[in-house]
């Protein structure tokens, strides 16, 4: 018992004082390792994370990120091939894919950021100094839905079409710049534009066209309400008519039908006596028309005065 | 020999304090707390909404799960706990101050100020909430995660904007928006290996530029003019035409009603009529004159003025005072009645 407890207090010890010395070093899960010994590299790179163990003294180990790294651009101010004044603000991933070869050409990350620096503005200015600024904004030649509050006409969107579009620019940037690095030990594997703004001046310039383009929408609708009211009231002065008119109509028809019933009546009766319906109208109109007030001059030889003159 | 050692410590608890025991206890206090240490880093728990990461000099080892656990002592094996249960979330454009307080946000333009893909402005404040799916992966495979994948939220954010008009990203583009960013932004995170499952993306405000918003409303309210305009038009419509439609019903109907009456009538006139006629056809010389002398008594006495005029009286009509008939002068009818 005291034997092993003694012989595990030994390791300890030992592995304590190698540590101290620098012959067990540790390789964490994102590290991987040049040995070098007195500046030159010695055997391959240590990639698998672990207790690892080389010469105190003598070997030095070169520790370098196994993970994907970032790199980060400074927000340019870039023009495009159409003069517009652009903040582009992009970033990539990047690994160390030899770390011998890195270890050789840029010694470490702090070289390869400012080398990534170089490369990746470079490539980005080019890209975007020789595309419009709608390739940079757009990813595809996507319609814009009809939305009635756009306002956007064929002709505008006829401007809006890309050849090549925002991923294809970055893409571009990507490959140029992997062709730059491919001998430096690192790999890139990923660039995007993050951010791209107009420059103050530009902006404030858009606005006011965002606000004019605005103010054209607004009118339009208000023009489109008035038409469409207009439209609407002329409807119903139409229907007012047809309505009235059909009306009118049917009543006629009607009481023309029954005029010419009454009328048929009449003559189917009046004609068994036409002399006597004579007559009788006749006396009938004198009662209507004869009233109070109607001076009557009479004749003694007519037929009701005749007896003041004769009694027969 | 040890056995015997404690035993007596034990039986000695009785006893007055013993000189020997402290001495014996002096030597093994080192090897106590080494123990303790040993042991105070062998055990570890992991909640229950994490996973321990387990790594052994630096390498992954295993992955455990909620509970309580024994490891190897501390310079041999280290644990991480990370949280896959929980839900993550970043926040674009603005920042909530502390979760729970009522502060104002505070507005992060640099973030949110996004071109539309008809090269207007639009500000664009969204959140992500993510969860970690592979700790493995999360932990090992990429440096400055969280930076990595805010760059990425904000490329991709901007990548869908800029395929869209400033009026659709300000109105019915937004769950479009919220979900082609959410698919691209996992293929993305797939792609970069990081170990993340995007939950959701929430679009919060999406508002135009400052100095813009005003004329956003002017649209907004030119809209609202627009429909009050066809409203009133309609309701106008509405009130009147089906007013008009009963009128017209109305006036048929009464057209009806003078059909009846003059049919009726007719046929009564008619029916009188044969019938006084059958009765003068039996005595035609006698009801003739009878009806004659029914009228005259009837309607003589109404009349106000009646003069009688023999044929032998010459030159009288001139002479007559035609007062009662005399109508204003210079009618036409006036004239007629003073020849």
């Amino acid at each position: 018992m005291r034997q092993a407890m003694l012989l595990g207090l030994g390791v300890l010890l030992l592995l304590l004082v190698m540590a101290a010395t620098g012959a067990v070093f540790i390789v964490d899960e994102t590290e991987q390792v040049i040995i070098t010994r007195f500046g030159q590299p010695v055997g391959e790179a240590i990639d698998d994370a672990g207790l690892h163990f080389k010469l105190p003294m003598i070997h030095k180990a070169n520790f370098f990120d196994k993970r994907f790294l970032e790199w980060d651009g400074a927000s340019n101010q870039l023009p495009t091939r159409d003069k517009r004044f652009v903040h582009v603000d992009s970033y990539a991933r990047w690994r160390i894919t030899d770390p011998l070869l890195f270890f050789q050409r840029l010694t470490d990350e702090r070289g390869a950021q400012s080398r990534l620096d170089d490369i990746l503005d470079g490539e980005t200015r080019n890209t975007i100094a020789n595309h419009d600024l709608i390739e940079v904004v757009r990813t595809s030649n996507r319609e814009f839905p009809a939305s009635e509050s756009l306002g956007l006409d064929d002709e505008e969107q006829e401007q809006l079409q890309i050849t090549s579009g925002r991923d294809a620019l970055a893409a571009e940037v990507l490959a140029a710049a992997q062709g730059r690095t491919s001998d430096l030990g690192i790999e890139i594997l990923d660039f995007r534009f993050k951010r791209i703004n107009y420059v103050e001046e530009v902006r404030r310039e858009v606005y006011s066209r965002m606000i004019s383009e605005r103010q054209r929408i607004a009118e339009q609708f208000r023009s489109e309400g008035a038409g469409e009211a207009a439209r609407i009231r002329g409807e119903k002065e139409r229907e007012l008519q047809v309505i009235a008119s059909e009306a009118y109509r049917e009543s006629q028809e009607i009481m023309g039908v029954a005029d010419a019933i009454a009328s048929d009546t009449y003559a189917a009766a009046y004609n068994r006596d036409a002399d006597f319906y004579r007559f009788v109208k006749t006396l009938e109109a004198y009662r209507e028309t004869l009233r109070e007030g109607t001076t009557l001059l009479l004749g003694t030889d007519g037929e009701f005065l005749r007896y003041l003159k004769r009694s027969r | 020999m040890e056995g015997s050692n404690f035993g007596n410590i034990r039986v000695g608890d009785f006893r007055p304090p013993n000189i020997k025991l402290p001495k014996g206890l002096v030597a093994a206090l080192p090897f106590v707390i080494l123990l303790l240490v040993l042991m105070w880093t062998t055990v570890y728990t992991v909640g229950p909404e994490e996973v321990g990461v387990v790594l052994t000099f630096g390498a992954f080892t295993q992955i455990t799960e909620p509970g309580l656990h024994f490891k190897m002592p501390y310079p041999v094996q280290t644990v991480v706990n990370v949280p896959v249960q929980r839900q993550l979330k970043q926040e674009f454009g603005y920042r909530t101050p502390t979760p729970g307080a009522r502060a104002a946000p505070v507005n992060v333009l640099d973030e949110s100020l996004m071109l539309t893909g008809d090269l207007n402005v639009a500000v664009v404040e969204w959140t992500t909430q993510y969860r970690v799916v592979d700790p493995y992966l999360y932990m090992f495979k990429v440096r400055n995660l969280t930076e990595t994948f805010r760059d990425m939220n904000e490329a991709i954010m901007r990548t869908v904007v800029g395929d869209r008009s400033v009026s659709e990203v300000l109105t019915v583009g937004r769950q479009e928006i919220a979900s082609e960013v959410e698919v691209r932004l996992q293929e993305l995170c797939d792609q970069y290996e990081t170990g993340i499952r995007i939950e959701q993306i929430v679009l919060q405000d999406v508002n135009p530029p400052e100095p813009v918003r005003p004329s956003f409303n002017e649209v907004n309210q030119a809209q609202q003019e627009r429909e009050r305009m066809i409203n009133e038009a309609l309701s106008d419509f509405n009130r009147e035409v089906p007013a008009a439609r009963g009128e017209a019903l109305r006036a048929v109907e009464q057209a009806r009603g003078y059909a009846a009456d003059r049919v009726n009538r007719a046929e009564g006139d008619a029916s009188r009529f044969v019938a006084v006629y059958e009765a003068y056809r039996r005595a035609p010389e006698v009801t003739r004159r009878r009806l004659y002398l029914e009228t005259m008594l009837e309607l003589l006495p109404q009349v106000s003025q009646k003069i009688i005029i023999d044929d032998s009286i010459e030159g009288l009509v001139p002479l007559l005072n035609l007062q009662g008939i005399v109508r204003p002068p210079g009618s036409g009818a006036s004239q007629e009645d003073g020849q």
